[in-house]
């Protein structure tokens, strides 16, 4: 069944590489004018040997997903199988080795397959529909396209790093294109080295073109995929840790500051989002309605014993709160916000047992208050609780004992758990431990929905900063210092929230803040602060700043709704 | 973030409830309630059968345990010199119980131990788990909370004056629990002799004190050496048993603990039954059996035997799986009202209602069947409910008689593949059970090897195996093997009378050993190829032809009995066959769902924009999928603001260019935001993470595609 797909797929690429030369030529007549209208015959040489050289990736594609296929067989998880819903895709595909295509790698490709823009809407894939998304190369589509247009509009004075070197390979002897363009600055050091090399590099390749095509001569077809895989195999790891040793990253030095735009506020964000219209909200309405006639089947399974854990792209927070408003309406239910940054296994357990049993008082643990929790569901049948939990992977939830006791309350008989997992490595969150103790029912559900709720507390870096994730970091670093050392947190924290009103607020002097917490019994030395401020600064918890006049003032660096919030959980904790 | 919902009106429905959800999604057929009924009863069957077969399972091992337990502290009862012999060496006794690596089935097995000790040995027993004691001093509170609640139990009804103590209040220590036991075991002695009979009688005097370690591996070092040294300096005082629960190997004591405390141990092993056995057990009782009447399909049950084996071991997984499959079976199929006992066919027949018989009609298996009939039969099966009903009736007990068999034939068949060398067809019945589901397994090239194989087994062998198939048809419970038996019965005596015969062949063996005699060379060789030429050209002897005639027999019941049961008409009735939705629903690949939704929208959203290219996908794409795509291309650091400027071109490219220069600004800002929207859905994604390494860069997460 491969071997078609494997010819298929070599015969596709090699569609590809017809680039006719007219082609290649208008748009070099456009750039650089006549002057490399001499350079043709070699320019068409290196076009070929680089189509030489697609074909023969795409041969080893081809081999690489039969032996994937032969795998997945041996797994017995039977591919063939025709209602199998997108699980077509063998792992080899998802979690694949890939050459990341360093960038001189891309702007090499791109620029041989950019002039083609009519041409990537192959003819041959009408021929071959069902073999979506199976071709790995596929992306050279999408950014050949990009490209394309990039150099069609170049009055809109669009730019970036790949057309940049292709230009400047294409027009290397021109050197008054070279000192027009706009990047030079824009581009590290060791980029603009080694751009000179592969300059030089290719330049030498056009000098000697019979040399190169003697070498492209093909030895049987075999030996040579075999070999080149061997050869790619070992470039692969080579690859993988050259990309993660060195420290230097090439990429363009452009920062968002040089845009002219302003960075968006949330609130301008999501006026802008809402007037934006939804794409494809006919289809997507579709999806979801296939999700929502699997509503009591979700009931009677968890009913009888399993919980629901949902996945796939797109919000599925609409979804379950649909599930909510239709079927649970007339039972006791709890809804968690997982996404909420500030949410912890504490909170539920407490909704838990003051709203749910109606339980007044408080737990030294978590664990004695699951203890608690189980006991009094035993002991009464009739209680019932359903629980929906968005986003059980959010960064609060995610957690070994936040897991495990979440599992343990799950297993309980008359708790229905329902929730939705997006992270691509949520599934790892579970061992087999916990895995049994949720006793999941996997289900599919993807909506395409955007995730406007769950993002909105994310801190994008496009986005201005609101500082409500640290609130975790906060509490995990406080939590493992001593409590004086708390103790003297707490005090600079108050201390602050104080003086909120204040716009020129310095922070707090260090002998005021020594004086203070002396008096608290908190430090009884000067030299004890400070080794816990150091502490502090290591883990990034506060910030000193010296004064015009000298003195040391601290500050910590977190808005005061976070600090706010700080506070109230420390209270609560102690 | 939590908030809690409580309905006004507070009315609970339990049962009616779950009933009820099965009803309103298989709208079209009135029998649900019915079929919920049966689903129900069903899994209990099922439930309560696995749940004995585990408990036979294990009674060895209990039965191992207890008389271990009884005998590691019969000398304390007694006091005798032996006891304090041992006293000066401090040993505790302790039994190292291995139980595999399907660790999520020890609790099972746990619960039934302390459940076999309570009533026979002791009521004192604690199971502490790793999670609960990272110290020693946690340990201990758990220790002593869990054997002052269970003596509570035991006393409570006795006498109230027992103050409920608060494992708080107490000082967790040793000497507090000794004093405890003293006080404990001295309260039964004092007690009157009728009363203690009834409390404790199963009981001894000094009941040891037993304390289960439920996963020993977890345990900190520390925390177990500490409690073991500190134990054993009170052992004279209590008789303290323990029980290591080990998932990997024995050697697993050695390596947690050093000499000077392994030494206070004295250790004996233990070992389960391992949990592939155990899946042979529940396999051969629930489904080589006609005691159930649904059925897995092939596929199905390859599918919940490879979850088994390649993820985690536990059989409590695949009865879950198996759960899983009854359920979509009565949910998912209308007709199963049918697969019930064949007691109850003929009545649940006769009541089908029009729908269902159309339903039937509908069936692919079915419509094969009725091609076959002759015309007139087939005018009458397609208008007529009451002929179809008994001709319903009258397949599906041809079903029924069709599944004993094939249990029945497919054990004698294991019975000879499971012998032969290198299993051709599998060691364990269960492979062999897939394969014959799968397809007609003697068009399989294995099979034909087998039989290669079974052509040359020897007498002895051939003549046990022919009395196992004897014994499992006569114990079956299929009608017609009273032929087949009776066959093999004389193949039997055929062999037997072959063995009175054999001593007349001795005679040629003698002239054989004449040619020893001979030291010709030439006469020698001379004979030799003689003699290899006879034996080329000579004819089978008696007992190879006996041979193959056993094998053909065999190979012909299995044409006859062990057809798939695709072949057979109305088995989707019985045959649950979606294997694609338990393997969804079971062993997901959430991966694989995002890279399908991100590579290719338009499996999701079948909208023609989304088609046009097999490759990669159209420009016209969702947001997220263009953002993702364009970040495919990148190393590990993102330059944000080349990221957003493809990501503009891509998207100003899709919308036709038709829209006015005036409002470019606009439309810049709305680019601009639903950027950000789609990399901060990445970012939720875990595809990438802000990075601090160089201004306004993201770091990508991913290696590769996805």
């Amino acid at each position: 069944m491969s071997r078609p797909e494997g010819t298929r797929s070599s015969r596709r690429s090699l569609q590809v590489k017809f680039v006719p030369d007219e082609d290649v030529l208008k748009h070099i007549v456009d750039d650089a004018g006549t002057k490399v209208r001499k350079d043709k015959a070699q320019l068409s040489v290196s076009v070929k040997r680089f189509v030489k050289k697609l074909e023969n990736i795409c041969d080893n594609e081809a081999q690489e997903i039969l032996e994937e296929k032969n795998y997945v067989a041996a797994l017995g998880i039977c591919a063939q199988d025709p209602l199998g819903n997108g699980s077509n895709i063998s792992g080899g595909e998802v979690y694949s080795f890939q050459t990341p295509k360093r960038s001189n790698k891309m702007a090499e490709l791109a620029s041989e397959l950019a002039q083609t823009p009519e041409k990537n809407v192959a003819p041959d894939h009408s021929k071959c529909p069902e073999k979506m998304a199976k071709t790995p190369q596929s992306k050279i589509f999408l950014l050949m396209h990009a490209f394309s247009l990039l150099l069609q509009n170049k009055k809109k004075e669009f730019v970036s790093t790949t057309p940049y070197r292709l230009r400047k390979r294409l027009a290397a002897p021109d050197p008054y294109l070279e000192s027009e363009s706009e990047y030079s600055a824009s581009c590290s050091e060791e980029e603009d080295e080694e751009e000179q090399k592969e300059i030089s590099a290719v330049l030498s390749d056009q000098k000697t073109p019979p040399k190169t095509k003697a070498a492209s001569t093909p030895p049987p077809r075999n030996s040579l995929a075999k070999k080149i895989k061997e050869q790619k195999m070992g470039n692969l790891v080579e690859e993988y840790f050259e990309a993660h040793s060195s420290s230097k990253v090439l990429t363009s030095d452009r920062t968002l500051q040089k845009l002219r735009k302003r960075r968006l506020n949330q609130q301008t964000l999501h006026d802008l989002l809402k007037n934006a219209p939804l794409a494809y909200a006919a289809e997507i309405r579709d999806l979801n309605q296939q999700h929502e006639s699997l509503f009591s089947k979700w009931m009677l399974q968890l009913h009888l014993g399993f919980n629901i854990v949902l996945y796939g792209l797109g919000s599925k927070r609409d979804l379950l709160e649909k599930f909510r408003t239709s079927l649970l309406q007339d039972s006791v239910h709890l809804v968690v916000n997982g996404y909420f940054p500030s949410i912890t296994v504490r909170s539920i357990l407490n909704s838990i047992t003051e709203e749910v049993l109606d339980h007044i008082g408080t737990f030294r643990s978590p664990l004695d208050q699951l203890e608690f929790i189980t006991k009094r569901f035993k002991e009464d049948s009739s209680l019932e609780l359903y629980v929906l939990i968005h986003n059980l992977d959010s960064q609060m939830l995610r957690g070994e004992r936040s897991q495990q006791i979440l599992a343990q309350l799950s297993s309980l008989p008359s708790i229905y758990l329902i929730a939705s997992i997006d992270h691509i490595n949520a599934p790892l969150m579970w061992d087999q431990a916990k895995l049994s103790l949720y006793n999941w029912l996997w289900y599919e559900t993807t909506t395409f929905n955007p995730y406007v709720e769950e993002t909105s507390y994310e801190n994008s870096l496009l986005v201005q900063q609101s500082g409500s994730l640290a609130l975790s970091s906060l509490t995990h670093v406080l939590h493992s210092l001593t409590l004086n050392a708390r103790g003297i947190f707490r005090l600079l924290a108050q201390h602050q929230l104080e003086k909120k009103d204040n716009p020129s607020y310095p922070g707090l002097s260090f002998q005021d803040f020594y004086q203070q917490c002396r008096e608290a019994f908190l430090v009884n030395s000067d030299l004890t602060l400070r080794a816990q401020l150091t502490e502090f600064r290591d883990h990034k918890l506060i910030r000193t700043k010296r004064g015009a006049d000298g003195v040391e003032y601290l500050l910590i660096p977190v808005d005061d709704s976070t600090l706010t919030d700080f506070l109230e959980k420390e209270d609560e904790d102690v | 973030g939590c908030f809690v919902f409580k309905p006004s009106t507070k009315k609970r429905r339990l049962s009616e409830k779950t009933a009820h959800d099965f009803r309103s999604t298989s709208h079209d057929s009135e029998d649900t309630e019915l079929r919920f009924v049966t689903c129900q009863s069903l899994w209990n069957q099922v439930k309560s059968e696995t749940e004995q077969i585990q408990e036979d399972l294990n009674k060895q091992l209990l039965d191992n345990l207890v008389s271990f337990l009884s005998r590691s502290h019969s000398d304390f009862q007694e006091k005798t010199t032996k006891w304090s012999c041992r006293m000066k060496f401090r040993e505790i006794p302790t039994a190292a119980l291995v139980l595999g690596v399907n660790v999520t089935d020890h609790d099972l097995t746990f619960r039934g131990l302390s459940d076999v000790l309570q009533d026979n040995i002791t009521p004192y027993v604690a199971l502490l788990e790793a999670k609960d004691c990272p110290g020693i001093k946690n340990l201990m509170q758990k220790l002593m909370g869990q054997l002052m609640n269970c003596d509570i139990e035991v006393d409570s009804l006795e006498d109230e004056d027992c103050v409920q103590v608060s494992q708080n209040r107490i000082r967790c220590s040793m000497p507090s629990l000794i004093s405890w036991y003293e006080s404990v075991t001295k309260k039964t002695d004092s007690e009157t002799p009728s009363k203690k009979r009834n409390s404790s009688s199963r009981h001894w005097q000094s009941p040891p004190v037993v304390v289960i370690f439920k996963d020993m591996e977890s345990f900190a070092t520390k925390v177990l050496q500490d409690f073991i040294v500190i134990s054993s300096q009170h052992i004279h005082e209590l008789p303290l048993v323990l029980i290591f629960g080990i998932a990997t190997s024995p050697m697993i004591i050695h390596r947690l603990l050093p000499h000077s405390v392994s030494s206070l141990l004295c250790i004996e092993l233990f070992q389960s039954l391992s949990c592939k056995e155990h899946l042979s057990t529940i396999i051969d009782k629930l489904l080589l059996t006609s005691r159930f009447p649904f059925k897995l399909g092939g596929k199905v049950l390859q599918v919940l035997i490879n979850i088994f084996l390649y993820h985690d071991f536990s059989v409590q997984n695949f009865i879950k799986g198996f759960q899983l499959c009854i359920m979509e079976h009565f949910y998912s199929q209308p007709l199963s009202v049918l697969c019930c006992h064949l007691a109850d066919i003929k009545k649940r027949v006769c009541s089908l209602s029009n729908d269902q018989c159309e339903n039937i009609r509908r069936l692919p298996s079915f419509r094969r069947y009725v091609e076959k009939q002759e015309s007139g039969k087939q005018i009458e099966l397609l208008t007529n409910d009451s002929f179809l009903k008994k001709e319903t009736e009258k397949l599906l007990e041809d079903l029924h008689v069709y599944h004993e068999n094939y249990v029945s034939i497919l054990r004698c068949l294991h019975v000879f593949t499971s012998s032969l060398p290198k299993y051709p067809l599998g060691k364990q019945i269960r492979e062999l059970h897939c394969a014959c589901l799968e397809n007609q397994v003697w068009e399989t090239e294995e099979y034909e090897s087998s039989l290669q194989l079974a052509r040359m087994l020897n007498k002895a062998d051939l003549v046990t195996m022919l009395q196992q198939c004897v014994e499992i048809l006569m114990s079956s419970s299929g009608k017609e093997f009273d032929k087949t038996v009776e066959k093999l019965k004389e193949f039997l005596t055929q062999f037997q009378n072959l063995e009175e015969a054999s001593q007349e062949r001795d005679v040629s063996v003698s002239s054989q050993k004449e040619l020893q005699k001979k030291t010709d060379l030439y006469h020698l060789q001379k004979t030799l190829l003689e003699l290899k030429e006879s034996r080329r050209s000579k004819k089978l002897t008696k007992f190879e032809m006996l041979r193959f005639e056993v094998v053909d027999y065999i190979d012909r019941l299995v044409r006859k009995y062990l057809v798939p049961a695709d072949n057979r008409t109305l088995h989707e009735i019985v045959y649950f066959n979606a294997a694609t939705v338990l393997r969804g629903h079971l062993n997901a690949a959430p991966r694989t769902a995002l890279h399908t939704a991100l590579n290719n929208p338009h499996w999701y959203l079948k909208n023609q924009a989304l088609k046009c290219d097999g490759g990669g996908i159209s420009n016209k794409a969702p947001d997220i999928c263009i953002v993702y795509k364009l970040h495919l291309e990148c190393g590990r650091l993102i330059n944000l603001v080349d990221w957003l400027e493809a990501f503009s071109t891509v998207v100003m490219a899709a919308e036709e260019p038709n829209a006015d220069a005036a409002s470019s600004d606009e439309v810049d800002d709305i680019i601009h935001a639903r950027f950000i929207r789609a990399v901060s859905e990445l970012e939720l994604l875990g595809f990438i993470k802000p990075s601090k390494q160089k201004t306004d860069h993201v770091a990508r997460l991913t290696w590769g595609g996805c």
